[in-house]
């Protein structure tokens, strides 16, 4: 199981109604490609986030299906529509079943 | 028997290969089957989308990649030399701002880098570049 | 001709392919280092007096990179290696060893201690000795907290917390004094710098201040600044320490490379960081 998972995300603390606004994220994962030999000449075994996903009140902005090609702590730029008050809810799904999750909110004057 | 350098030579990187498992790298039928189970084999504009990747990246394990499809449904991308092509596909949603993501990916070595959007009206657009990837001097 | 010969003249070929003479040709120089829209980071400036007719400008690693990897350093969340400080914070504030403190419990905050990295390598008077901030962290470790397994010199936990200790020092200015007591240590790690070393016969010197801005294979040689340190490499996708970073050079040159904390790394990272003086702090740096 990979340790010391954490996510970050980063979104703006406010916006104007219907702005477009970026959102980063990132996520320390060794995401283990399954294609790689241990120093005792075994395949260590996949272990990567296979799913990413970011809704704005319980609407879904970006769902990302991931393969063993993203890069170690994998790293998502997207932008979201916000037309009120609300909160970011960002998933992240690991091969061993691990679910992490982290939330930010926006205020929209 | 007498063997010469160059036949020892290339029996030991044979002999290496085997040890060490060379990566597979995928074959064109596996790129080719990947984009037809995202697009259904149809066929694709070049226009309208954007595929913004560096010529040259420094290395291949860390290699940051943009797209953006004005108005698609989703966008596929794919490493052509990787040994497995698929890298992500991203599904914009109704709160999605723009049609535009970022990733950060890895590419075994020089190749090319497609990304594959799908428009909400069952059409299909590509972009394709070549990266290039930098064997470094030092492995220190 | 004997064996030695054969050897001296591959490397000397290897030299010469890299070209003779300085080539910043295709390395895009002025630009200006700005972490997260404050720090301001000083990335060229004029040489410390001791390297006066050897450089005209000492570079930053950062210049030798492409705009992509220069990009990552240039704000905290791009940058990989903050996930390390990050780590790095948490066991700042955790309670370790038979006394039951913390870091915070003497230092109160990492921002205490942001004066650390510009001046290490320094000499260490209770000790007699020149000493690196990996030391530091293991007298702190060994002598005040009562810790009974201190972390490795080179250890992720170790690298960690000085590339949390390097963080809060971004943008100081490099200045580790090499007169006094540190001489010594200092002269030691001069004449280190120039020694060829390994079957290539390399020296620090023939690669990083007579061919920076040269291509090695496809890749730029850097001048070998050290303030970047510990520096996230995209190569390991993860931080990489000083010594870790001798240790792989001396290695590639086919030698048998000082031990990670020896006497000898120690006094080549002081004369290292000495040439550094005048640049500013950057660990966690991103470089390839």
């Amino acid at each position: 199981m990979a340790e010391n998972v954490v996510p970050r995300v980063r979104v703006p603390r406010d916006a104007s109604a219907g702005e477009s606004v970026s959102v980063r994220t990132l996520i320390s994962h060794p995401m283990e490609s399954g294609a790689r030999r241990g120093s005792d000449g075994n395949l260590i075994p996949r272990s990567i986030i296979n799913r990413f996903t970011c809704e704005f009140n319980g609407e879904m902005v970006i769902d990302v299906t991931i393969e063993p090609s993203v890069s170690t702590n994998p790293y998502f730029q997207f932008d979201a529509v916000v037309n009120e008050t609300g909160t970011f809810a960002f998933t992240w799904y690991d091969d061993d079943g691990s679910v992490y999750t982290d939330t930010a909110d926006i205020t929209v004057a | 028997m007498t063997q010469t350098r160059r036949q020892f030579v290339g029996s030991g990187l044979a002999v290496a290969a085997a040890f060490f498992g060379l990566p597979h790298i995928a074959s064109a039928a596996q790129l080719d089957e990947a984009i037809a189970a995202f697009t259904g084999g149809s066929d694709m504009a070049n226009d309208g989308i954007t595929l913004i990747a560096p010529e040259i990246a420094e290395n291949g394990n860390t290699v940051p990649i943009e797209v953006d499809a004005p108005g698609a449904a989703a966008i596929m991308l794919l490493a052509a030399g990787n040994p497995n092509a698929d890298v992500c596909t991203f599904n914009f949603g109704p709160a999605a701002g723009s049609h535009l993501a970022a990733t950060r990916i890895r590419l075994a070595g020089e190749q090319d880098v497609i990304a594959i959007a799908r428009m909400p009206d069952g059409t299909f657009k590509q972009a394709r570049q070549t990266v290039r990837v930098t064997i470094g001097g030092c492995g220190g | 001709m004997t064996r030695k010969a054969l050897l001296g003249g591959a490397s000397a070929a290897i030299i010469a392919a890299l070209a003779a003479g300085v080539g910043l040709a295709d390395i895009r120089t002025g630009d200006s280092l700005v972490i997260n829209g404050e720090i301001e980071i000083i990335t060229e400036t004029a040489p410390p007096e001791h390297l006066a007719g050897v450089f005209n400008t000492i570079y930053s690693g950062w210049v030798f990179r492409t705009d992509e990897t220069r990009a990552m350093q240039a704000d905290d969340f791009d940058n990989p290696g903050m996930l390390y400080v990050e780590q790095g914070i948490e066991a700042f504030n955790t309670a370790m060893g038979t006394e039951g403190n913390s870091c915070a419990s003497c230092h109160e905050n990492p921002e205490s201690l942001a004066d650390v990295r510009s001046t290490y390598p320094q000499w260490d008077e209770a000790h007699g000795e020149v000493q690196t901030v990996e030391m530091q962290v293991l007298e702190c470790q060994t002598e005040r907290m009562g810790v009974a397994e201190p972390y490795g010199y080179d250890s992720q936990q170790m690298r960690n917390m000085v590339a949390l200790i390097a963080s809060v020092g971004r943008g100081q200015l490099v200045n580790v004094a090499m007169d006094g007591p540190a001489s010594e240590a200092w002269e030691l790690g001069r004449e280190i710098y120039y020694t060829q070393y390994g079957q290539m016969e390399l020296s620090c010197a023939q690669c990083h201040e007579n061919n920076y801005g040269n291509l090695i294979r496809a890749d730029h040689l850097s001048q070998g600044q050290i303030n970047g340190f510990p520096t996230y490499r995209l190569k390991n996708a993860n931080i990489v320490s000083v010594h870790g970073r001798f240790r792989g050079c001396i290695r590639d040159t086919r030698g048998e490379p000082y031990a990670i904390g020896s006497p000898e790394f120690v006094a080549l990272e002081l004369y290292v960081a000495s040439r550094g003086n005048g640049l500013t702090v950057e660990g966690p740096a991103v470089r390839n």
